[in-house]
């Protein structure tokens, strides 16, 4: 029906990564890599060091082992500011959003990095500094645009039903043109049509723009449906990494969703 | 007198070509196009169709929402002597086989994604369908099927196209006759397979320009198009009336919006089926029953004065000085106010049509300046037969014939019309044409009437519907149910009885209504089918009931056909269900057959029966609801005559 994508080179490389608070190993000696265009899943139980991952690759934490090469620049923790300007962008699992402010608003911060005039020109929206934000503006309104939020464009983000909330935090990462965008747990909590939407979106956003995608998610069907290749973690350590083919008969992975029988 | 569509989109961008002709909102804003970019547009998607290969006499099928390219691809289509054929954009695929079949459709124009997938899918059993135009290319790029082609792309072929072939679209369109068919509409077929009604330019350009002459349109108003383009109220608005007024149409940035859209656009003319403004004045009073106690006896005391003296005012009839006076003040204080929150604030001329409208409905918007008319007809009449002219504005009648249409009622009471907007013809289906023309060109109309002194038709039921009680009493189904749908906490009806002893009903409550009322009487709910059981909405449908039978005893020769029994339904009738039509009618016969056990045991004077449904989902699955119904008895009242005596 359609061709297939194009997976290109290896964009982001995890090497040998540990992470520990006092005596608790939260990751040991993880190391997978993500290819360009790809969507990348990394699955596991409660616990597993999902979220931990994920905060080690955009510099929340600092692991106290191994490296993270990006594009050829290799670190041994990430800056977020950095990496956020080097075009990684996210959506968090609990919504980070400013629950006061608009859909526009909302997804207008995630330009702040994009926005050159300074305050003072911002506060006055005089010359450059309002062609600048018309600019942005034009910007966030493809994105609603994108993600069918028309109807909610000036609605305070708060009074938004949960499943709508994550559409908006999902705008405001793409607000940020990342290259790279991790999604964790982007369909937690949703019902069966709000998550069809949003492995539609996810899947667009890859397609479309040809952003790499690195997810978390629980739900197994989705996970197996959208996803390239999937790295599972348990207790910390990595246990299979394969397409989803290769980790559903992974015999560890059954073991760690099922138990031993 | 004699024109074609694609001549008055010329005439328009010859005249005033940087006059406004549509907008769109798109990305947060309103883009307008004139009729000067609108007359390309149409040339090169025209010359873009010649260049597929698309020939004279062809039909070309529309699933589109209201977008600026159906308008201008309706003359487009025209213009090379096509016929275009809207679609229902929320039928599912098995649904439109059949149309694109009877009309041996080889192009068609999809809106997006959603609706190139259900023509796919419709191709595999009518593969003449050849071309598909799609406007928004969004996830389409790797489509790989034959025959897909973006409007962008249609465009810059007719461009090409129009180059190479000076003079060739000119040509094409000075060989539109008037009397060539103009569309095909489908009926949306309450009975039976649904029937391609042709109509031929000069008719609908006659009915278009009737009611321009009748409300003095002109090129200054504004309109919102936002309902089904398959709809010929749409179709009569949307495309005959702006090609022939040359006013502005404006397309909504989705479903989701109309109403914020509709405040922005502030139209001066506005089309609705009774349901829209049913849903603006329920929201309305939900906000209002919300409010706090000043503002509550605010707006009761401004309403009370409104009812009063607002359509007096309206009409231009006398009314006191110091009413005058309140009313102005009221009019900024609260009418004002409200006609703008529900973006009526501009409003010269608003029409309903489609269904009855509820007398306290009719009367609100009357009352607070919007001057809401009603008009009559049907798809085979261009939705065009009876219109309310200003100042002789009736709530039971839908006016005098309109300008060039002749009315008459056979003597079974059916309406029967002859004039300017009757269809030339059901397409391919010269039996069903004989069956509603006669030979001295009446046209059936299937409705059931009677024309007053002062020539004001009156619409009773479809003639088909009425029917007897087993007592000899007329039965006229619809109109009972429209009383009772008149409740703002009834969304449907369905009532049975002929044949019958007595009436029996079916209701469907208003879950936004139903389940603010329960709020605010701390009554907990788990959603519909829940709701729809409790023992107190049952009696709170009841009481709305005991008003209807009240209402009917009063009137002559209907004390008979007060509802007996009744029981709320557990789920709301659906058009995926097949239970009611696309333009929301009940399919009475199919209800009945599929709730037979439920009608049986309303009849039988049982007090509750458990019943299993098959329900449709959106996306085509299926699954089942079932419940156990209550059924009960409703209050009735003797005779007007019998109560005097």
């Amino acid at each position: 029906m359609t061709t297939p994508k194009k997976i290109g080179d290896v964009i982001l490389d995890v090497r040998n990564i540990s992470l520990r608070f006092g005596g608790v190993k939260a990751l040991t000696d993880i190391s997978f890599d993500v290819r360009e265009h790809e969507i990348r899943a990394i699955i596991g139980p409660n616990g597993a060091g999902k979220s931990s991952m994920l905060n080690c690759i955009n510099g929340v934490y600092a692991p106290q082992e191994g490296s993270i090469t990006f594009r050829g620049r290799t670190f041994s923790h990430m800056n977020s500011r950095q990496v956020a300007e080097m075009g990684v962008a996210r959506t968090f699992q609990n919504l980070a959003l400013f629950k006061g402010m608009s859909v526009i608003d909302n997804i207008m911060s995630g330009r702040n990095l994009k926005i050159k005039s300074n305050l003072l020109l911002q506060a006055l929206r005089w010359g450059p500094a309002e062609r600048e934000e018309i600019r942005h503006r034009e910007f966030v309104e493809r994105i609603i645009d994108f993600l069918e939020i028309q109807a909610w464009r000036k609605t305070p983000v708060g009074q938004l039903p949960y499943g709508l909330q994550k559409r908006v935090d999902l705008g405001r990462a793409l607000a940020m043109e990342p290259q790279v965008l991790l999604l964790d747990e982007p369909m937690a909590g949703m019902n069966v049509e709000e998550k069809q939407d949003m492995c539609r979106f996810v899947l667009d956003v890859n397609d479309e723009f040809g952003t790499t995608i690195v997810l978390i998610e629980h739900d197994m069907g989705v996970v197996m449906d959208i996803s390239d290749r999937v790295v599972v973690l348990d207790y910390g350590k990595k246990i299979g990494d394969g397409t989803p083919g290769e980790v559903r008969g992974n015999p560890d992975v059954i073991r760690a969703y099922l138990g031993n029988s | 007198m004699t024109t074609t569509f694609p001549h008055l989109l010329l005439r328009h961008a010859a005249e005033r070509p940087d006059a406004p002709a549509l907008r769109e909102k798109e990305y947060g804003i309103w883009q307008t196009r004139t009729w000067r970019e609108a007359a390309s547009t149409v040339r090169h998607m025209a010359c873009g169709l010649r260049a597929l290969g698309f020939e004279r006499g062809q039909n070309l099928a529309f699933v589109s929402d209201n977008r600026p390219h159906v308008y201008l691809g309706f003359v487009a289509v025209q213009s090379v002597g096509g016929v275009p054929i809207p679609l229902y954009q929320d039928a599912v695929a098995a649904e439109m086989v059949f149309v694109m079949q009877d009309a041996d459709v080889a192009f068609a124009f999809a809106e997006n994604q959603e609706q190139v997938d259900k023509l796919l899918e419709v191709r595999e059993s009518v593969p003449g369908i050849a071309h598909i135009i799609y406007d928004d290319p969004r996830g389409l790029r790797h489509y790989d099927q034959p025959g897909l082609v973006s409007t962008a792309d249609l465009l810059a072929l007719g461009a090409a196209w129009d180059r190479e072939h000076p003079g060739a679209w000119e040509a094409l369109a000075a060989q539109v006759a008037p009397d060539d068919v103009s569309v095909i509409l489908y009926t949306s077929g309450t009975t039976g397979q649904p029937k391609g009604v042709c109509q031929t330019h000069a008719s609908f350009i006659a009915s278009a320009r009737g009611g321009v002459e009748v409300d003095g349109l002109s090129p200054t108003d504004n309109v919102i198009s936002y309902l089904p383009p398959a709809w010929v109220g749409d179709h009569l608005f949307s495309t005959a009336q702006w090609l022939v007024a040359g006013f502005t149409i404006n397309c909504p940035e989705s479903a989701a919006t109309v109403q914020i859209d509709l405040r922005e656009i502030g139209p001066t003319y506005y089309f609705a089926p009774p349901r829209v403004f049913e849903g603006m004045l329920t929201s309305v009073s939900i906000r209002m029953e919300d409010a706090s106690a000043p503002k509550r006896w605010l707006f009761e005391r401004c309403m009370a004065l409104a009812r009063r003296v607002g359509a007096d005012l309206l009409d231009g009839r006398p009314v006191g000085g110091w009413d005058r006076f309140c009313y102005a003040l009221a009019d900024a204080a609260i009418y004002g106010p409200l006609r703008n929150v529900m973006g009526l604030s501009r409003i010269r001329v608003a029409y309903t049509a489609g269904a009855a409208i509820g007398p306290d409905l009719f009367r609100f918007f009357r009352s607070i300046g919007v001057n809401l008319k009603q008009l009559y007809g049907q798809t085979e009449t261009c939705a065009y037969v009876c219109i309310q002219r200003n100042g002789q504005v009736q709530l039971n009648t839908v006016g005098a014939a309109a300008p060039g249409i002749e009315l008459k009622i056979a003597d079974n009471g059916e309406v029967l019309v002859k004039g300017v907007s009757v269809l030339k013809k059901y397409y391919k289906r010269p039996d069903a044409t004989a069956e509603v023309i006669d030979a001295a060109g009446w046209f059936r109309t299937g409705d059931a009437g009677v024309i007053d002194a002062a020539g004001q038709l009156r619409i009773i039921d479809r003639a088909k519907d009425v029917g007897r009680l087993a007592g000899g009493a007329m039965f006229a189904p619809n109109y009972i149910e429209n009383k009772l749908k008149f409740f703002q906490y009834i969304k449907e009806a369905v009532c049975f009885g002929h044949g019958r002893d007595q009436v029996c009903a079916f209701v469907n409550i208003d879950f936004e209504a139903v389940g603010n009322w329960a709020e605010r009487q701390g009554l907990p709910y788990g959603g519909y089918v829940d709701l729809a059981a409790k023992p107190q909405v049952i009696a709170l449908i009841g009481d709305c009931i005991a008003q209807v039978n009240a209402d009917l005893a009063a009137e002559p020769g209907m004390a008979d056909t007060q509802v007996a029994r009744f029981l709320v339904l557990h789920k709301e009738l659906d058009p995926d269900d097949d239970e009611l039509t696309r333009t929301r009618k009940v399919r009475r016969k199919f209800v009945a057959e599929k709730y037979g056990v439920l009608v049986d045991a309303l009849y039988a004077g049982r007090t509750e029966q458990f019943i299993e449904t098959q329900v449709k989902f959106e996306d085509g699955r299926k699954g089942s609801v079932s419940a156990t119904l209550q059924l009960a008895d409703a209050r009735t009242y003797p005779a007007a005559a019998q109560r005097a005596a």
